[in-house]
């Protein structure tokens, strides 16, 4: 009989990946942040000059304003038009199952070049946007020429891509317990309490899981940004990903955009930290006395 | 409703309602024709702007062409390279279908550990692969970089392909663990009895029930790897290893100004693959971002 332990043996390829493509790059790029590499020489302790230079750095800044004025209209976006349209298809509609796929297609392509390119030809001024706006006689929009409208452009992108997060909302929002409703029903509620009272209580684990994935994806948009605006204009829509990307592959500052990418993945864990403390006081778990 | 109608026919539901019902459904029904109508009309008309002609693209918010033409598909399949569209469809095919297979195997074998065997930091080692789920890739790419530069690998394939033999995305392994977990044992449990050892058991019993479950897996990695950019981007600096992400990305930019058609119908061509595959499976897509995302 083999021993249990053999279960090892069978986690072996992920043990290996883990510490060869993640825990030692991860402990790396931290070394790195450190110091000053070019690639060409070897790399040269530096201190904290680099989280100095940061400070400094105001395209820095600037970057680092823009993701995050980026996430924060992106996910709360993203997240409402999944439930919103999760809670409708909800209603045992009888071609749920069309819906869904249609709603689900963005999701699918949302991230390739294909559809960035997509997006460059319909937000373009006398694009397929603009002749819809001035067709129903509302005014034309300089999608991309604009700093505010360029990063909302971008972060349409990204919202039109729900799907994926709808499908989750919609197979939690099929197991809640219809007896449930039932009773609320009999006690008087209308849709709308039982929608507040019962539903979204219940759901609130899975929105939680929604809401640190999209974040933490938000915060590393690249393809978009990169493909559409290049992370113009003035900078508006230059997210830290492509500032990193700059540094380490086109300038070869491989420990400035170290640090660069600790100080993306510091923010990030902040606020996934503050995510889940928080989650104390709004997600519901089954079996759990609080309502 | 309807079930409850039919328990208790003693109480007919009064015909306002009955109207008041009929309404809120045909509101629903248009609600979500017209956001789904607004959301799939860019790829709609950007199938029919493929076929247009230069002058057209811009300026026609319709679907159909007036002169329907196949400039755009013959000269931008040219492209400005030496090499056809053709070639670059075939670099995806060979990322692509390698890595597949090499995630499939790899997080089975992983997947069957962590759901079958109890060992020392079973617990530990499974909350650092739901950490390493949240963990940002920006923070690991740099030292991956030098990494695979220091081995020769940079401009070859092997950097996309090697991760993923180490069952590298370690939201497939969750999706995995969450559907054995849901697989009755009795079947490995009998052949155990029968003198099997675990991995005849993998082989023999466990992977032909994961079998949807390893389809789902290898759809998503197809779409992911299908759409990525940015791993491309950075490893593959020769234009004849470039896939079509790349390859459409260089036509942008070296395409004269006005040639949009070109452009639009090599975009539709790299779309075809992904929305032909997810048309014919889309259930395991949705089974599996279901599994995957609610379980936990």
């Amino acid at each position: 009989m083999e021993s249990p332990r053999i279960g090892l043996l069978y986690l072996a390829p992920y043990l290996i990946g883990l510490l060869v493509f993640t825990a030692i790059p991860f402990v790396g790029s931290l070394y790195l942040s450190f110091t000053d590499y070019n690639l060409i020489q070897s790399p040269s302790w530096s201190g904290l000059d680099n989280f100095r230079e940061l400070l400094n750095d105001r395209t820095f800044m600037r970057s680092l304003r823009v993701t995050l004025l980026y996430v924060f209209i992106t996910v709360p976006l993203k997240l409402a038009f999944a439930l919103f349209i999760a809670v409708i298809l909800n209603y045992r509609l009888r071609a749920i199952g069309f819906f869904r796929t249609a709603y689900y297609v963005p999701s699918i392509l949302g991230g390739s070049v294909a559809i960035a390119v997509l997006w460059r030809y319909i937000f373009a001024d006398a694009g397929l946007v603009n002749m819809v706006l001035s067709g129903i006689g509302l005014e034309p929009l300089n999608w991309f020429g604009d700093p505010v409208n360029a990063l909302f452009t971008i972060s349409l992108l990204r919202t039109w891509q729900f799907g994926s997060a709808m499908v989750i909302f919609l197979a939690a929002l099929q197991a809640v317990d219809k007896s449930l409703y039932e009773a609320a029903a009999i006690d008087g509620a209308n849709k709308w309490h039982s929608f507040v009272h019962i539903t979204l209580p219940l759901i609130t684990p899975v929105i939680f899981f929604n809401l640190i994935m999209q974040m933490v994806q938000a915060f590393q948009e690249f393809n978009g940004p990169y493909i559409i605006t290049g992370g113009g204009p003035l900078k508006s829509t230059y997210l830290l990903p492509l500032y990193i990307y700059d540094e380490a592959f086109k300038n070869f500052n491989m420990g400035y955009a170290s640090a660069m990418a600790w100080a993306l993945f510091v923010i990030i864990m902040a606020l996934t930290v503050i995510a889940f403390w928080s989650s104390r006081k709004w997600v519901y778990y089954a079996g759990d006395k609080r309502s | 409703m309807a079930d409850i109608t039919t328990a208790i026919p003693a109480t007919p539901v009064p015909p306002r309602e009955i109207r008041a019902a009929r309404l809120q459904a045909v509101v629903r029904y248009t609600l979500l024709t017209v956001v789904g109508l607004i959301m799939l009309y860019p790829l709609i008309w950007l199938i029919g702007a493929s076929f247009k002609t230069n002058s057209e693209i811009f300026g026609s918010i319709g679907f159909l062409p007036r002169e329907p033409t196949l400039e755009g598909y013959v000269k931008g399949w040219q492209t400005s390279t030496p090499y056809t569209f053709g070639r670059f469809f075939w670099n995806t095919f060979l990322i692509i279908l390698p890595k597949t297979i090499f995630t499939a195997i790899s997080c089975a074998l992983v997947a069957y550990g962590f759901a079958r065997f109890e060992f020392p930091f079973k617990r530990v080692l499974f909350a650092t692969l739901i950490a390493t789920l949240l963990l940002p890739n920006v923070v690991t790419r740099i030292p991956q970089y030098i990494l695979f530069r220091d081995m020769g690998w940079l401009d070859s394939y092997l950097p996309l392909w090697v991760p993923s033999a180490f069952a590298g995305d370690a939201f497939f392994v969750f999706m995995l663990v969450q559907f054995l977990r849901a697989i009755p044992r009795d079947m490995e449990e009998a052949a155990r009895v029968d003198g099997a050892n675990s991995l005849q058991t993998l082989v023999y019993i466990v992977v032909p029930m994961l079998v949807p479950a390893l389809i789902s897996v290898m759809l998503f990695q197809f779409m992911w790897t299908m759409n990525d950019f940015l791993g491309p981007l950075i490893y593959l600096s020769s234009v004849d290893k470039f896939p079509v992400s790349l390859a459409l990305k260089l036509s942008i930019d070296t395409t004269e100004a006005f040639d949009w058609n070109r452009i639009l119908s090599m975009s539709v061509l790299a779309l075809l693959p992904a929305l032909v595959v997810f048309f014919m499976a889309q259930k395991y897509f949705i089974e599996g971002i279901s599994a995957g995302g609610v379980k936990g």
